[in-house]
């Protein structure tokens, strides 16, 4: 209850969380207000908004973009959550043990972080995208593998600086494992700052996703917002409707998401509280 | 005599809110040239924030001056502007703070940094700058000037920091000198040297100095003047002889009575029954090296470390910073690896075993640590904490639960505190806590590293006397890690004293305390702040002044 209370204090969390709430609801309803495929070609090509029975209009060969977004709503957040998910298990679990048994592990383990960390992280998504072919399995694996380093140095240095600490080493005086000092003692210490990069990479997550998708490396057989501002890249001066209403939900989405996170950032650290 | 300074009814203003509404309320104080007024107080009494207040030095906009007067030399500080302050920062008023690492620049020579002073506030030539720096290095007997001149803060120890700020503080020749607990980061011969340092200073230099300090002994070594501070409030103020010999309000009677006495009590039969004997126990400790080779330093935190302990003994080991007393600590409940020596409990040699072999012993020893507020798990509830212990080690949750209320209990907590997180709790009752975790496991052996240094003195008496009752009740043995002599003479049977990993000597408390056979122990019973007011049995009667 208090932790609402701090987070409501933050006039534009609560804004981003608003619209985030209403993204997630689109994505919930689609199939009940777009009952048909998004693929499918539904009326007359490149009608402009508001016209033929299309509330934002129609691309080149007839589908509706209303729908596309809608459904694509469902397949960003999905793929960004779901990347998200991988990306935080996989860094949590390498820089526990990293920062926790240090030395060679840590070398290691760091080591390694950093190579995946010296490749581009979007050139490294496309590449691995396109060795494995697109499908949603293969996005979600690309993203998650270019943006766990971030957590695993995160993750490491809580634990370093925790590690030390007067109360772990009251542990080991009562002889409890390692496995159970990392999951009990010190992970939950250091949730506040995993739960706010996490929330932030959500939202990298999205646009990697619409990136590949643009590029034409998504999963063919799901829309996606990336997907259709690829489609209506051509026909930016003829029909400007087909890739700026795409455009603008990945915008409002990833600064929803964005400003949710800062939010968090706020309510989870005491320490940055002082200077709201 | 000048009056330098007049606070006149100051109050200092918290954040809406908070548990009290002013930090400072109602304070009067005066200072004259060439005086020493101590400030004293328990963390939380407002000593610094006061003196903060005059400097203009408070964390504003939360903490603000909301009433009063700052008068100095007839000028109202508390209503000068920004620029004003700043003219007399430095020149006029200076400070020293507690931890001089923190407070020097760690980029900066301290040559430069001296410097800076003379630049922002007078108009000198460089090189007059330079001899001015080093004359005023050579004041504070900083040994070799020229070469602290270049060294960086790093580069000096505690000690030579303290001296550094000092005269980086009296740089200008101020009229006062605010010091902010400047030797309670220091060990004890340090803290002599450096208050000899200040006192001599202020006697040539006739300086006014506010000396802010929680310790009663500093206090009768230093102070002409002294007023004690509680919750916000001054309630005494007199010069040291009334306060220290005639207190008259009972919280000054009450802190008094808190600081332990250095005569050692009576001497209790020892038990020749040996539950734990330390054999050549020997640490190092290699830094550098690095990836590419280069030279290793080897520290000995500990050499040949030998001792006994009998059941139902409390053995002290006392030293300063750095040597050794915590690493032996920690070698004995096996938080470092000893590279040699034994760890004897009963048969069984602790040191080469491994952690599971380790495991079955863990239960024997265990340990009480010294930051009360690091050394709790702040997301664990109370409970949580202390039934943990018995659960790794069989019990059922519902006995391992009893258990936890039992202990709660034998510390003086309710049961109400099992379902509270740490944070709920005050610093002595977090203690209490975790003594209630290291008893949680039945153990024969309590190391205590440091327990209540980070407590407030009414409260270490308390902890203190906890730690002796639970001793007593459950037949314990303690090992006692301390650098305060005062309260190693009231707790321990025994005393080993340690110097750079060394033991130097050990023995009975009332025979090493009545006639020290190594210089160091010498040294170290004579560093001990106010020994003349408080060492004597009965405490009013001081022998020295």
């Amino acid at each position: 209850m208090e932790f609402w209370k701090l987070f409501a204090r933050n006039r534009s969390a609560v804004m981003g969380m608003v619209i985030l709430v209403s993204i997630l609801l689109m994505a919930i309803s689609a199939p009940l207000f777009f009952p048909a495929d998004p693929f499918s070609l539904v009326g007359q090509s490149m009608s402009p908004p508001g016209q033929n029975g299309f509330l934002l209009g129609s691309d080149s060969l007839g589908r509706d973009v209303a729908a596309g977004i809608a459904h694509g709503a469902k397949t960003s957040l999905l793929i960004g959550l779901l990347a998200t998910l991988v990306a935080v298990f996989v860094g949590v679990i390498m820089g526990a043990l990293a920062g926790y048994y240090g030395g060679l592990v840590d070398n290691l383990l760091m080591r390694t972080t950093e190579m995946f960390q010296t490749i581009p992280s979007f050139l490294f998504a496309i590449l691995l995208v396109a060795i494995m072919k697109p499908s949603i399995n293969s996005i979600v694996i690309a993203i998650a593998v270019v943006s766990w380093p971030a957590v695993a140095r995160l993750v490491r240095g809580e634990f370093l600086s925790l590690r030390n600490r007067e109360f772990v080493q009251a542990c080991h005086t009562l002889g409890m494992g390692d496995i159970r000092i990392m999951l009990g003692e010190i992970l939950p210490n250091c949730l506040s700052p995993i739960i706010v990069i996490g929330s932030l990479m959500v939202a990298s997550a999205i646009l990697i996703e619409s990136g590949l998708a643009f590029l034409g490396l998504g999963d063919p057989n799901i829309m996606s917002w990336g997907f259709q501002i690829g489609a209506g890249r051509t026909l930016l001066r003829s029909a400007w409707w087909v890739c700026t209403f795409p455009g603008i939900a990945i915008l409002l989405t990833v600064l929803a998401i964005n400003l949710v996170g800062e939010g968090l950032n706020d309510a989870l650290n005491p320490r940055l509280r002082e200077h709201s | 005599m000048t009056r330098l300074l007049e606070i006149k009814d100051l109050h200092v203003g918290l954040p809406a809110g908070g548990q009290r509404k002013f930090a400072v309320e109602a304070t009067n104080l005066h200072l004259d040239a060439n005086e020493i007024l101590c400030v004293v107080g328990e963390s939380g009494s407002g000593k610094s924030l006061t003196a903060r207040a005059i400097m203009g030095l408070l964390p504003k906009p939360h903490v603000h001056i909301a009433k009063g007067q700052v008068n100095f030399l007839g000028e109202d500080l508390a209503a000068a502007s920004e620029a004003r302050l700043r003219k007399i920062r430095g020149s006029e008023i200076s400070m020293i703070f507690q931890e001089p690492m923190t407070a020097l620049n760690p980029v900066m020579t301290i040559g430069n940094q001296i410097d800076e002073v003379f630049r922002f506030h007078k108009k000198m030539p460089g090189t007059e700058r330079r001899s001015r720096a080093l004359e005023l290095l050579h004041d504070v007997q900083l040994p070799e000037p020229e070469q602290a001149l270049a060294a960086y803060p790093h580069q000096l120890s505690g000690g030579q920091r303290q001296r550094a700020m000092i005269a980086m503080a009296l740089a200008l020749d101020p009229k006062i000198l605010i010091a902010d607990e400047p030797t309670t980061a220091l060990d004890v011969t340090t803290q002599a040297q450096v208050l000899r340092l200040i006192k001599q200073m202020q006697k040539t230099h006739g300086t006014g100095v506010v000396f802010i300090t929680h310790d009663f002994g500093v206090v009768a070594d230093i102070a002409d003047r002294v007023a004690v501070m509680q919750n916000g409030l001054v309630v005494e103020t007199g010069t040291t002889d009334e306060v220290l010999r005639k207190p008259t309000h009972p919280y000054t009677q009450a802190l008094m009575a808190a600081v332990p006495s250095l005569l050692p009590r009576a001497a209790r039969p020892r038990s020749d029954k040996t539950v734990l004997r330390v054999n050549g126990l020997t640490k190092t400790y290699s830094g550098g090296g690095g990836l590419f080779g280069g030279k290793a330093r080897v520290v000995h935190a500990a050499k040949e470390v030998t001792f006994d302990l009998t059941r139902g003994e409390t053995l002290g080991i006392v030293g300063e910073s750095g040597s050794g007393k915590s690493t032996v600590a920690r070698c004995i409940v096996r938080l470092n690896d000893a590279e040699a020596g034994e760890i004897l409990l009963g048969d069984a040699d602790l040191r080469p075993l491994g952690r599971a072999a380790m495991r079955p012993h863990r239960a024997q020893i265990q340990m009480v640590f010294q930051d009360p507020f690091a050394s709790l798990n702040p997301r664990s509830k109370v409970g949580r904490i202390i039934a943990q212990g018995p659960e790794l080690y069989g019990a059922s949750r519902s006995e391992a639960r009893d258990r936890a209320l039992e202990l709660l209990r034998i510390v003086g907590l309710d049961d109400r505190a099992y379902d509270r997180f740490p944070h709920e709790f005050s610093g002595g009752q977090r203690q209490r806590i975790g003594i209630a975790r290291a008893l949680a496991l039945e153990p024969k052996i309590l190391v205590a590293d440091e327990p209540v240094s980070a407590l407030d003195v009414s409260i270490q008496a308390q902890i203190l006397n906890l730690l002796e009752e639970i001793r007593d009740r459950m037949n314990l043995s303690m090992i006692f890690i301390t650098h305060d002599l005062r309260v190693a003479a009231q707790v321990c049977d025994r005393i080993a004293v340690m110097q750079r990993g060394e033991v130097v000597e050990i023995g009975p408390t009332a025979e090493l305390f009545a006639n020290p056979q190594h210089p160091y122990t010498a040294e170290l019973l004579a560093a001990v702040p106010g020994k003349g007011w408080f060492s004597a049995e009965n405490k009013s009667l001081p022998q020295t002044s």
